[in-house]
């Protein structure tokens, strides 16, 4: 996939948690417009390999939007300059000959960077074990039609699901806040039938341990939902609001 | 730690503890803007003075008032730890950020309106209720508030601080109202549409209205 774009990359370089970082320089010529931003990553580590020197390490793994892993925070901006995409949904079109594009890492206390542009996202991981679950007995699943659902409520529980825990909302966020990931995790499951025999638990512990992770708080400027790749609303934040507040004060776990 | 304290200290607390007390200076506002709003009538102050009156004497006011500087103690002390811990949440910046690609200057410029707010609460106070209640408590007389209002609007560069208030308030309004109902849960298509309205509306009209006192007595509209 040879092109004819000249580009010049500013990527931050940083060897492991605990070493200082820093920007270097990288010149790339020959790229192809088509290619996807992970793919013209690809070709600059390609170049590294040849002059003998380290590529840089970035997180990646389906390349069509639905796993969240490929963070990058470009030119300001998670995920670049497209609304509702990944980085690996971004392409090289949406730049032109002669740019210069900046490469961050997710800046997040509770994201520390691990090598280059790879953090550690476990504290999303650990807001899940938290409370992010159903308890289901196991046996033979139930007939479908045995839980009556409303059109409205499954259709608002699949979009809050449809978040890839990719954490743009938080790199997006000036408070570095994880409420609209959290958010769309306690919606999918607070909208469904299955989900309420642990909705007050769920809301609690998710809160708990979200906070206790070292995210900030919401401010409501809706730069999450305004950079989500899955577009998910700020009528879950507000939603999870209800949800925390409700079982704060109704729920008999003190 | 209570189930009570743990809640309101959690960060959905804290930002619950953010919209009550904000509500209820936003209530403070309607009657701090009707009741001055009485110089208006241009009588030489006596709409403004009986009203003035009622509001400096009457018992039940009076302890409200306490309330009410509990509700900006709170509103302060709550944002400024609000303002510490979000700023600890991201230790690191980023060398190239472009927030205004996905949210208002105002709405992430809340801290910076408010320290502002504050620092003309001070000047304000210190202009009128702090002299004004400091009489009262010492002599039992209250101040002729309206011959102050004449004399120290004179100053332009008062007028001018005061207009700065006065937009730092709009701007500030213009995100926390609707900021206010988004994290008591109140987001929902029914409703939405009003709450905005009724917002921006308050958040244009109160404070123009607040500009325009300073502004008229200053050009001798009002006198
Ligand atoms: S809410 Fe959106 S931005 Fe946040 S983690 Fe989920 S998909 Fe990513
Ligand atoms: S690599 Fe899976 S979403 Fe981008």
């Amino acid at each position: 996939m040879e092109g004819n774009m000249s580009l010049s990359l500013k990527v931050w370089r940083q060897s492991d948690k605990n070493t200082a970082g820093a920007f270097e320089n990288y010149k790339l010529d020959g790229v192809s417009p088509d290619m996807s931003f992970l793919e013209m990553f690809d070709v600059l580590n390609e170049q590294l390999i040849e002059e003998g020197k380290v590529p840089i390490a970035f997180d990646h793994d389906c390349r069509e939007g639905i796993c969240g892993s490929c963070a990058m925070f470009i030119n300001g901006r998670p995920h670049g300059p497209l609304k509702g995409v990944t980085t690996c949904q971004l392409h090289m079109r949406s730049f032109n000959d002669g740019d210069t594009i900046v490469v961050e890492p997710w800046r997040a206390k509770a994201f520390p960077v691990i090598k280059d542009l790879v953090v550690d996202r476990d504290a999303f991981d650990r807001i899940m074990s938290a409370g992010g679950f159903v308890s289901v007995n196991t046996g033979n699943a139930q007939d479908a039609n045995s839980l009556p659902i409303p059109k409205e409520a499954a259709d608002e529980a699949f979009s809050a699901a449809a978040c890839i825990a990719c954490g743009a909302c938080v790199a997006a966020c000036k408070n570095a806040s994880a409420m609209l990931f959290v958010s769309a995790k306690v919606s999918q499951l607070a909208l469904l039938p299955q989900g309420q025999a642990e909705r007050n638990i769920r809301a609690e512990k998710m809160v708990a341990q979200m906070d206790s992770e070292g995210f900030g708080a919401c401010t409501n400027t809706g730069a999450c939902s305004a950079e989500c790749p899955k577009e998910i609303s700020m009528v879950n934040i507000a939603r999870l609001n209800r949800e925390y507040i409700g079982a704060k004060f109704s729920s008999t776990a003190v | 730690m209570s189930w009570f304290s743990q809640t309101l200290t959690s960060s959905i607390g804290k930002k619950l503890l953010m919209a009550l007390t904000g509500l209820f200076l936003i209530s403070f506002l309607v009657i701090h803007a009707s009741i001055n709003a009485m110089i208006f009538y241009n009588d030489g102050g006596e709409t403004f003075t009986h009203w003035g009156h009622f509001m400096g004497t009457n018992p039940i006011v009076r302890t409200l008032e306490i309330g009410l500087i509990a509700g900006f103690l709170l509103h302060i002390a709550d944002g400024l730890i609000l303002w510490k811990n979000n700023t600890e949440a991201r230790p690191v910046n980023y060398a190239v950020n472009n927030p205004s690609a996905n949210s208002t200057w105002y709405s992430r410029s809340m801290g910076l309106l408010g320290t502002l707010l504050l620092i003309f609460l001070v000047i304000h106070t210190a202009h009128f209720w702090i002299p004004n209640r400091s009489n009262q408590f010492s002599t039992g007389e209250e101040l002729n508030l309206y011959q102050m209002m004449l004399d120290i609007f004179q100053n332009p560069w008062v007028v001018l601080i005061y207009i700065a208030g006065c937009i730092s308030l709009f701007w500030h309004l213009l995100h926390g109202f609707k900021s206010a109902f988004q994290t008591l849960g109140w987001n929902h298509v029914k409703y939405n549409g009003f709450i905005n309205f009724i917002g921006t509306a308050f958040s244009i009209v109160v404070p123009l209205l607040f500009a325009l006192m300073p502004i008229s007595i200053y050009l001798g509209w009002v006198d």
